[in-house]
């Protein structure tokens, strides 16, 4: 068997598709907060929280509206994206003008007082939900046993986050967004209504987040603590990808996986710090993150 | 954030590392305690007089017996003991008839957060203060240790159904410190040494990175090879890791016969989600999980659980009356117990008794009880506590049933071995405690 630093390359292909996986949710999360702190300058802490709505919705409408998965895929998103955009309305819009603090210090709060309440209600252990039948079972790729459905969350992540990519940086729409945000009275003089902008951005990075929950309940279990266990390496992922970019989120949420990945493989203990190991690596080298602008 | 903080709280959770944690606020307790000291000398010179009016009553001194139960009601652990613990208490003092040598039975709780400082400071007002005459659950070994350290401290009894170090019958065993339900050794014998029986002689170790699970590894891999297995390999993943895929191919390409999962809570649950997803267990290979217990089977459902091997002292659907206390149980909290549950219950019971026979609640006469009296109840069946304070029973090693076997709801388990009690736990004579002679 061929052998790369020591281990077998089988191994080694086995565990980058891991980390392609992984890096899926990391992409898919940190896209939906580079999206709302790009364009709503607002460090999104309940991102990890609205994930776990997400999960949960699906749970929800399992239990007591007998939805299955796939319709789940859609309505979960939009039901707590919904929240979401009533959430900016109600209470986001009223901190665009203090320090951004407040709205770190808001959505903290807000994070909590859900994950408290999820808590109380379902418990710590979380509820399970089962993968979808047609997504059941495993196929033996030769290199290792890849369960359909962790193949199904590359493609469909990857659809979605490019999808998203196009809709910001190449239609109207998202043109107006980001016009909106390099000068919002200007673009409010032009006739195009800004604080509907804002609140429909809020809702799609908060939809994206539920989206990701969905996708990961079959894997993980559906909990209360889910969203708080990844949204700090998330926000690494944010900060080495360069607050605000885009298609920096992206690309890092993937790269990063893989490179979790390898860890597991060669060093399994640094595992978890790794992420924060590169985030300082690249703070100290490039301080605007790798696909970031100096500002 | 404030995870990353619990996170850090879970790695006192079961370990020594906690220690580091208590001498942190140890200075800060010493001044508390000597606060309370001060305090305490007034309060005990008013006692005298007080007491001297009364000196003739045998009863409970303040008029009642208040038991404290203290555990996690809000953390990983909420749904392993938690809230439902402190209904089966209560269960138990209305099964003994809600008052003893003719005053009142009270039972408080409180959250300690897994947090052996919280802990600690809920134990000290509890009996400064509140006149709690006994704490009992106190989950995660950080906490039971610290707690264990005040209750010896303070001269009060302490029984602990929630934690698993041996310690707390070892090195630090109290004379007025108990521990009831199960403890690491035993969780080790079950899993490790009754798997190997059944022909699964070569294991691979799934081990959180920290004290508590090295030693759950280490104890069990000395039970696997004693018992003539061997041990091929074990990767150390660090705590509260949600992806575990890449630590399962590597036990998977081990071609190792048992696949032994050294953490808990979470981790445990996550692991054998995933575990199933990989086909691990549906390619020949077995799981077994060495803390797991009926409410983390629950959580997770038959279908990812199925083929799981465990160890607990305690399966509501073994026999007429432990199904009587079962339902019981689900009438009040809308589930069935785990060996916490019902351990928390038998203690508190059987604290009670020994109130009743030693006829005072004073701390030393009941603990003298406590060490001599048998237990018999639904949980420590034909139980004897050794001089280190370790209530000795069966454990049952178990198997998960697979969905389409389970006949009711919580029917999850096949019992595959009763384990005698004096195989699962330690000799007391061999313990390490200072008060076996």
């Amino acid at each position: 068997m061929t052998m790369i630093f020591g281990v077998p390359v089988q191994a080694l292909l086995g565990q980058l598709l891991i980390g392609l996986i992984n890096g899926s949710f990391y992409a898919l999360l940190s896209l939906g907060l580079a999206i709302i702190f790009g364009l709503l300058r607002m460090i999104n802490f309940a991102h990890g929280a609205q994930y776990m709505l997400g999960a949960f919705a699906a749970y929800l409408l399992l239990h007591f509206a007998g939805i299955g998965y796939w319709p789940a895929l859609i309505l979960a998103p939009l039901i707590v994206g919904v929240l979401g955009a009533v959430t900016e309305r109600l209470f986001l819009r009223r901190l665009y003008d203090l320090d951004p603090l407040y709205g770190l210090l808001f959505t903290f709060g807000l994070a909590l007082t859900l994950e408290g309440s999820f808590r109380y209600l379902y418990g710590a252990s979380g509820q399970p939900y089962a993968t979808p039948a047609a997504l059941a079972g495993g196929t033996n790729l030769g290199f290792m046993f890849l369960p359909i459905y962790r193949g199904w969350v590359v493609v469909v992540s990857l659809i979605v986050c490019l999808a998203t990519w196009f809709l910001i940086e190449k239609t109207k729409l998202g043109a107006y967004l980001r016009a909106a945000t390099e000068n919002a009275t200007l673009v409010q003089a032009f006739g195009v209504n800004v604080p509907v902008l804002l609140t429909f951005t809020y809702g799609l990075g908060v939809a994206l987040a539920a989206f990701a929950g969905v996708l990961a309940a079959p894997i993980y279990q559906v909990s209360p603590l889910m969203g708080s266990n990844i949204i700090i390496v998330v926000f690494a992922v944010v900060v080495v990808g360069g607050m605000g970019s885009i298609m920096g989120a992206i690309v890092t949420g993937y790269m990063l996986g893989i490179a979790e990945g390898l860890t597991k493989v060669f060093y399994p203990e640094a595992s978890n710090i790794v992420i924060f190991v590169i985030m300082a690596i690249v703070l100290l080298i490039r301080p605007a993150g790798l696909f970031g602008r100096e500002a | 954030m404030r995870d990353i903080a619990n996170d850090y709280v879970m790695t006192g959770r079961f370990e020594e590392r906690g220690w580091s944690n208590l001498n942190r606020f140890s200075l800060f307790e010493h001044f508390l305690w000597e606060e309370n000291h001060m305090r305490n000398m007034l309060l005990a010179s008013a006692a005298i007089f007080v007491a001297g009016a009364f000196a003739a009553n045998a009863a409970p001194s303040d008029g009642r017996v208040k038991i404290g139960i203290l555990n996690d009601q809000s953390g990983v652990y909420a749904d392993f003991g938690g809230k439902s613990s402190v209904e089966a208490a209560k269960m138990a003092v209305e099964d003994f008839g809600g008052n003893v040598l003719g005053v009142p039975v009270e039972i408080v709780d409180a959250d300690h957060q897994n947090k052996a400082d919280i802990a600690s400071n809920i134990a000290r007002q509890w009996f400064d203060t509140d006149q709690v005459d006994a704490i009992m659950e106190l989950t995660t070994s950080s906490v039971a240790l610290a707690v264990q350290a005040i209750a010896k401290e303070k001269k009060k009894i302490d029984i602990v159904t929630g934690a698993a170090t041996t310690e707390l019958t070892g090195k630090q065993c109290s004379p007025y410190g108990f521990h009831w339900a199960y403890d690491t050794h035993a969780l080790a014998v079950g899993t490790g040494g009754a798997l190997v029986k059944q022909g699964g002689d070569s294991w691979f170790f799934l081990t959180a990175d920290y004290a508590f699970g090295y030693s759950l590894e280490q104890q069990t891999s000395d039970f696997v090879k004693k018992s003539g297995g061997n041990v091929v390999g074990a990767v150390r993943h660090p705590l509260a890791t949600t992806d575990y895929s890449s630590f399962l191919l590597q036990a998977q390409s081990s071609g190792a016969k048992v696949v032994g999962l050294a953490n808990a809570g979470a981790d445990t649950q996550n692991a054998i989600k995933q575990a199933a997803e990989f086909g691990i267990t549906q390619s020949g290979q077995r799981l077994a999980a060495l803390l797991f217990t009926l409410a983390e089977v629950h959580g997770i459902g038959l279908e990812a659980a199925q083929g799981l091997t465990l160890t607990e002292g305690f399966y509501w659907n073994r026999d007429a009356e432990s199904r009587k206390f079962g339902e019981r149980f689900m009438k009040r909290t809308g589930k069935m117990p785990n060996m916490i549950h019902a351990g928390t219950y038998s203690a508190v019971l059987q604290y009670l008794k020994a109130i009743q026979k030693a006829g005072t609640d004073e701390t030393a006469a009941v603990a003298k009880v406590l060490h001599e009296l048998p237990v018999d109840d639904v949980f420590g069946r034909g139980g004897t506590v050794g001089a280190n304070g370790r209530m000795i029973h069966d454990m049952y090693l178990l198997e998960v049933k697979k969905p389409s076997d389970s006949k009711e709801p919580w029917d999850y388990y096949n019992v595959l071995a009763t384990i005698p009690g004096k195989e699962a736990y330690i000799d007391p004579a061999k313990s390490g405690c200072e008060l076996v002679k």
